[in-house]
């Protein structure tokens, strides 16, 4: 039988491999915003795991809300990534650096 | 009426800006041709700062008392009039201050004021959030737009790599922070702050699902008011960002930030759960005031140093949310709109200064023998700076008493202490510019820009810092009093 804890399991692994796939990730910043992506879906999973668990129908309609966030946020990401990339001629994470301190 | 006017019309100002913003854009669309920018940008502008205004009048004939919307999802008080008054102030300075800068840099373009707008009604609908769901929403349509503004100025290289920054690491915060959401959800059933209380308050042992709760939607919160550990972003998207975006970060999202925070924590997770949160806060408010006034001292940008005095300014202004109590919050929100006015005013000048080649000034040494060339700018900044400092005649010291005593009254003596500490080793540097400023013989000969609007709001600011200011602590003081009785049912 699937439970509860089950759903949160996959979804806290789906959230760590987030948080991971941002931080360790040296190459492209393109696997940046799918790791983004990665931690919404992990979110949502929680959302939808949790009002069923509670027989309730708020988190679902929470759920709706955070996937149309994320369409608009991921719209915005990658319209900075294009005006990035025009102006340097790279998507590499590791050449962000013109500014330190 | 319709329940669903009978909202609308609690929710005025939100009201207004929806509205306005879709107009503004309108407005910018048919107003100027692509030759012909500029004049759509002032035009855009200026009635964005009408409609600013307009918001502002929707909330003088607010009811008293607390009135609830969208079936709870949304609560006007006096703690949310009062920080949307701070908002819409700074935002329609920033609005103001931004022209000369726009149509110099050859991005007039009047998408600006709009994008102003549209996080501005974010950051209203944050501090009026009663409901997770309306928190989050607040949250992202405050952040969308400023991720934008952050790389407005798109021909450059810095500016680009600013918004990215700023993109990334926000929509990490989000993340992180609606993940606390869920599991608050989750474990308490419910996502109205006030219901989480009622659950929170029932339960006789402490959930261990409701205190990551907390901790994650801490560290949310705290990337967006930047507090040290999740303070990165802000030298690097200071420093990138447009000079006027710069200046509006550090004023009207983290009013709104702090007061989402202070709502947050005293309305959904009181009493009991009080003592968790408060650690976490110590924490966070001593590093921030620690790291704001170490890492300072080795800048050489002016914008990056400006980002370290916030960060401090954050850590400071935490030191009054940490008790918890109506006179923490209270002293949270003089500090709060004090330091809104010193933040608006150093990036003001900053902003009206120009190099001899008519770019803008950005390391301290151009601020060298500022008093000679420029005697009423370098007296201006002067003011603000010693008012950061928290020298006593000026009014940035007022509400650093405030927040120290509100500590100490609650017992928290410890973090007054260290707080006292770090703000004389933040003076060291707020110091270290009056005197490259006074005393250092000019390098180069930096002009004045000349904007005379910048000009007023200059002296506005500096008069509200100045000792003069201290007129207003009796007013300001007893807004602010019943401001945080809101938060507290009696």
């Amino acid at each position: 039988m699937i439970g509860l804890t089950h759903y949160l399991a996959v979804s806290a692994a789906l959230f760590v491999m987030g948080v991971f796939g941002i931080f360790l990730n040296r190459r492209n910043i393109i696997i940046i915003l799918m790791a983004l992506e990665l931690i919404l879906l992990a979110v949502n999973i929680n959302l939808v795991a949790f009002s069923a668990f509670l027989h309730q129908v708020h988190g679902q309609i929470f759920a709706m809300f955070v996937l149309t966030v994320a369409a608009g946020e991921a719209a915005i990401g990658l319209a900075i990534l294009v005006i990035y990339f025009r102006n340097r001629g790279t998507v590499a994470v590791d050449q962000a650096d013109l500014m330190k301190g | 009426m319709n329940p669903i006017f009978a909202s609308i019309a609690i929710a005025g100002p939100e009201t207004v800006l929806t509205l306005g913003s879709l107009a503004a854009l309108m407005l910018g669309t048919f107003t100027g041709k692509a030759e012909n920018g500029s004049r759509a940008l002032t035009v855009t502008s200026l009635f964005a700062v009408a409609i600013l205004a307009l918001a502002g009048f929707t909330l003088l004939d607010a009811p008293a008392g607390m009135a609830r919307a969208f079936d709870g999802l949304y609560v006007a008080d006096s703690f949310s009039a009062f920080l949307k008054v701070i908002i819409l102030a700074a935002s329609a300075a920033s609005v103001l201050l931004a022209l000369p800068w726009l149509n110099e840099s050859g991005s007039g373009r009047f998408e600006y004021p709009v994008l102003m707008l549209l996080a501005t009604l974010g950051l209203a609908i944050m501090v009026s959030a009663n409901d997770l769901l309306t928190l989050y929403i607040g949250l992202e349509l405050a952040a969308l737009p400023s991720y934008v503004l952050a790389a407005f100025h798109r021909q450059d290289d810095r500016s680009a790599e600013a918004g990215l920054k700023y993109f990334v690491l926000g929509a990490l915060a989000s993340g992180i922070l609606l993940y606390g959401v869920t599991l608050i959800y989750g474990f308490s059933g419910s996502t109205q702050l006030d219901q989480i209380a009622a659950v929170v308050g029932g339960q006789t042992e402490r959930s261990l699902g409701l205190l990551f709760g907390i901790v994650f939607i801490l560290a949310g919160l705290a990337f967006k008011v930047s507090a040290v550990p999740f303070h990165m972003w802000t030298p690097d998207v200071y420093e990138g960002a447009p000079t006027p975006v710069a200046a509006f970060f550090s004023a009207a999202p983290k009013a709104a930030a702090l007061g989402l925070m202070a709502r947050v924590l005293v309305v959904a997770f009181p009493g009991k759960v009080a003592a968790d949160w408060q650690q976490i806060l110590i924490f966070i408010s001593i590093a921030s005031m620690v790291l704001g006034a170490v890492a300072a001292v080795a800048q050489t940008n002016i914008k990056r140093l400006l980002a370290y005095s916030s960060i401090a300014n954050i850590g400071f202004a935490l030191v009054g949310l940490t008790p918890g109590t109506p006179a923490g919050i209270s002293a949270l929100l003089f500090y709060v709109s004090v330091y809104v006015a010193m933040t608006l005013g150093s990036f003001l000048v900053v902003l009206q200064l120009r190099r001899p080649d008519g770019s803008p000034v950005e390391t301290m040494a151009d601020f060298a023998g500022l008093s000679k060339t420029q005697p009423r700018l370098a007296a201006a900044l002067a003011i603000f700076m010693f008012s950061l400092a928290g020298i006593p005649p000026l009014l940035g010291f007022w509400p650093k008493f405030a927040v120290f005593q509100a500590a100490i009254g609650s017992g928290l003596i410890a973090l007054a202490i260290i707080g006292f500490i770090a703000s004389v080793i933040a003076a060291f540097y707020y110091l270290r510019l009056i005197k490259i400023m006074y005393f250092d013989e000019p390098a180069v000969a930096v002009a004045s820009e000349g904007s005379a609007v910048n000009g007023a709001m200059i002296a506005a600011c500096a008069l509200f810092c100045s000792p003069v200011g201290m007129l207003a602590i009796s007013p300001l003081v007893a807004a602010t009093a019943q401001a945080a009785a809101a938060l507290f049912p009696a």
